[in-house]
């Protein structure tokens, strides 16, 4: 994998690349203005508050590559899905899609890029029009990008859809309230697949669904990823879930990517501290009466992120120069990238 | 980290919680023929059919299966929570041998926090936004316990220290919304424990957490109820919490236990198909495999629970007596299941097809085999 990964703030190097990834993601920022409003600022002398949800996130994503950002909440991650396709511009950074900067783009360009990305959203239950038929559901998309002309063959494209995602044609004529969690988020997958997107981001996909209805839904994501050479951005708290799906992991702890390393080198090898806690922490099955080694401490208050490393409060392996300096991501043994004194000075 | 005990002798209930394992104990808690029916218009939907286990002095009972399968209604139950119209129809619930099923309300209550602590899944819900903790803790200490209000607030913050919150003697005059999450579970748990009671029921305690909380919050439950001899209903949908958790599990399924038994022979031996297609399919970190097992379709609703087994219509084993006849437990070695394939009269080729479960079940343990056995479905019959 040749995977493009700039450490956060420097120049871009995807320059020199050859064969360009799917999505290049530079730099990317999003602060939130979370002050009190202006007048009780005036009156108060109450503070402004920038909240720094996402701070300097770089990472790419090659064709038909699953990416998987984990972190706990709070930690930016749907904040990164949501900038990726466009729902949030970015404070500072760029999102490129296929060598096109997203922000830049508007009019028919914009939205000939836009068909090509799609995200499916956590909860099948809210992300569905409950007063519209399925059939409009997953035919929306078409009309909007007018990739078919008559009713005739957007039905019969629907109908395909349907089949592809493992329903049926005539539950075109139902409405979602008439599905199961499961059988809702295939209407969502079939409604991202409508416009022939090839870049789905996905926000916790299946962490409102049941685990035998979880394992359904991953199964036909990674058969669709195989068919159709689609490209994931994969989302999830759920380490577990993680390992099934991803090609490459990014771990992000309050607002910024910790480590981001091949699935395999991560999970063997976790280097940065956070990781290897988030490693320890997650009950697995199949590890019954394993000792465990619970971390102390709790994600601190994104308003008032510590300083130096934002993880040191919590971190055993803290020093002096983790509570002064930010480190930033650079190379670990196993070929993934760290941003940790401790591993960068081999102290860990 | 010990909570002072409220009981006499609280030395006699742990040495009581070692010797759960052994048979001749009595159970702290036996549901037997446990029936809950909720009335509606369209008839009367049974939603716990028949559902008896038994909780040893000191154990953990891992409660799992997926939603509606009806395992929160059981721990609401047994603490006599169930929301009307739900309503108790038949079988009968003992703790420590006395019945609680038909005891009235007002005992009930008094029961409720002495006998049996409860910890629900969100913590913000359970504590009342208006009072301070310490109120909340002191009030529920003297409602149970013939303390003074001195000593009930000592209490209080001793049961704030032992389960890990920092400067219990300042927190404990603060209000629920300045505890985080994880500390507010930790504040429940302490209510749980307040009374001292005998058996806690703990439905979903970690969901609403973050992973690495939810790795402190169960340490804390493990270690304070091992401490204390208290036993735990751990009712959850996570697998992974109750492998780590649990001395045995309860799979629920539609209403029934599918499976009962020890921990690890659940989850390394399991019997029942429906077992099998949960344990296979939830991913894991330490295997790797290109698809998870598949149970398709899903849960069947109240109102249209297939006759027989219930899991009949999803199961891939499934045969011509599943359909007609509805499988009691069956004792299967250590563990019992709910299911025909483990009734050697029933058919001739059931010892064989029993076989073919446990290779299955083996397929599950080894991470990288073919996928022609990963998908239920596509399972030579």
């Amino acid at each position: 994998m040749s995977a493009v990964v700039t450490p956060a703030g420097s120049p871009s190097v995807l320059e020199a690349v050859g064969n360009r990834p799917l999505v290049e993601v530079d730099g990317i920022a999003k602060i939130f203005d979370v002050s009190a409003p202006w007048l009780n600022r005036v009156l108060e002398r109450k503070p402004r508050l920038l909240l720094h949800a996402v701070d300097g996130v770089s990472f790419a994503i090659e064709r038909g590559e699953t990416l998987a950002l984990v972190g706990e909440s709070g930690c930016g991650k749907s904040t990164v899905a949501r900038m990726l396709v466009g729902l949030y511009r970015p404070t500072r950074g760029r999102v490129s899609i296929d060598g096109h900067d997203l922000a830049e783009l508007s009019g028919p360009a914009g939205q000939a890029l836009r068909r090509r990305i799609q995200m499916i959203f956590q909860d099948p239950y809210a992300s569905l029009n409950p007063r519209w038929k399925v059939a409009d559901i997953i035919a929306e998309p078409i009309r909007v990008h007018r990739l078919l002309a008559g009713e005739a063959a957007i039905r019969e494209r629907v109908g395909e859809l349907l089949r592809h995602v493992g329903l049926a044609p005539v539950d075109a004529a139902r409405f979602p309230h008439q599905f199961s969690g499961g059988q809702r988020q295939r209407i969502s997958i079939a409604r991202a697949l409508a416009s022939q997107a090839e870049f789905l981001v996905c926000d916790e996909p299946t962490s409102a669904l049941d685990v035998s209805v979880q394992a359904q839904v991953l199964n036909l994501m990674r058969e669709l990823q195989k068919q159709d050479r689609l490209t994931y951005l994969f989302i999830s708290h759920n380490l577990a879930v993680v390992h099934h799906v991803a090609d490459r992991v990014g771990v992000m702890y309050l607002g910024r990517i910790v480590e981001l390393a091949p699935k395999r080198t991560l999970f063997a090898t976790p280097q940065h501290p956070y990781t290897r806690m988030l490693l320890d922490a997650i009950p697995d099955v199949r590890m019954t009466g394993r000792p465990r080694t619970p971390v102390a401490g709790e994600v601190p208050n994104p308003l008032n992120p510590p300083s130096g490393c934002t993880f040191h409060p919590r971190c055993p392996h803290a020093n002096e120069r983790c509570r002064i300096e930010q480190p930033v991501l650079k190379h670990a043994p196993g070929g993934g990238r760290t941003a940790c004194h401790a591993v960068e000075e081999g102290r860990i | 980290m010990s909570i002072p005990a409220a009981r006499p002798s609280p030395s006699d209930r742990s040495a009581a919680g070692n010797a759960a394992a052994n048979e001749a104990s009595p159970p702290l808690l036996s549901v037997e023929g446990l029936r809950v029916e909720f009335p509606t218009r369209h008839g009367t939907l049974l939603a716990l059919d028949d559902v008896s286990f038994t909780i040893g002095p000191g154990e953990v009972l891992g409660v799992v299966g997926e939603s509606g399968a009806g395992k929160s209604l059981t721990g609401a139950a047994i603490i006599g929570l169930l929301e009307p119209p739900g309503r108790i129809a038949g079988g009968e619930i003992r703790l420590s041998g006395r019945r609680l099923d038909d005891l009235p309300a007002s005992a009930m209550r008094k029961l409720r926090g002495r006998e049996i602590g409860a910890i629900f899944q969100d913590p913000l819900t359970s504590l009342n936004p208006l009072y301070t903790v310490g109120r909340q803790l002191v009030e529920t200490i003297r409602e149970h316990l013939p303390l003074s209000g001195a000593q009930a607030r000592e209490r209080a913050i001793e049961l704030l220290n032992a389960t890990g919150i920092p400067a219990a003697e300042t927190r404990i005059d603060h209000y629920p919304h300045q505890f985080s999450g994880g500390m507010r579970q930790r504040v429940v748990i302490a209510l749980a424990l307040a009374a001292d009671p005998k058996l806690v029921v703990a439905d979903e305690p970690t969901t609403a957490l973050d992973v690495s909380i939810q790795a402190q919050i169960i340490t804390l439950l493990k270690t304070l109820c091992r401490e204390q001899g208290t036993a735990v209903m751990l009712i959850t949908h996570d697998m992974g919490v109750i492998a780590e958790t649990a001395d045995r599990v309860a799979v629920m399924y539609a209403g029934r236990i599918a499976e009962i038994g020890p921990v690890a022979e659940l989850i390394h031996r399991p019997k029942h198909p429906y077992t099998i297609g949960l344990m296979g399919s939830i991913p894991s970190v330490v295997d790797e495999r290109e698809r998870l097992t598949q149970i398709d379709g899903a849960m069947p609703r109240l109102n249209a629970i297939p006759s027989g087994c219930a899991f009949n219509p999803r199961c891939p084993q499934v045969m011509p007596v599943c359909r007609e006849r509805r499988p009691e437990l069956i004792d299967t070695g250590s563990s019992r299941a709910a299911c025909w394939l483990h009734d050697a009269s029933v058919a001739g080729t059931a010892a064989a097809r029993a076989a073919s479960v446990e290779d299955d079940a083996a397929v599950l343990r080894e991470p990288a085999k073919p996928a022609e056995h990963a998908t239920a479905s596509g399972r030579p019959q």
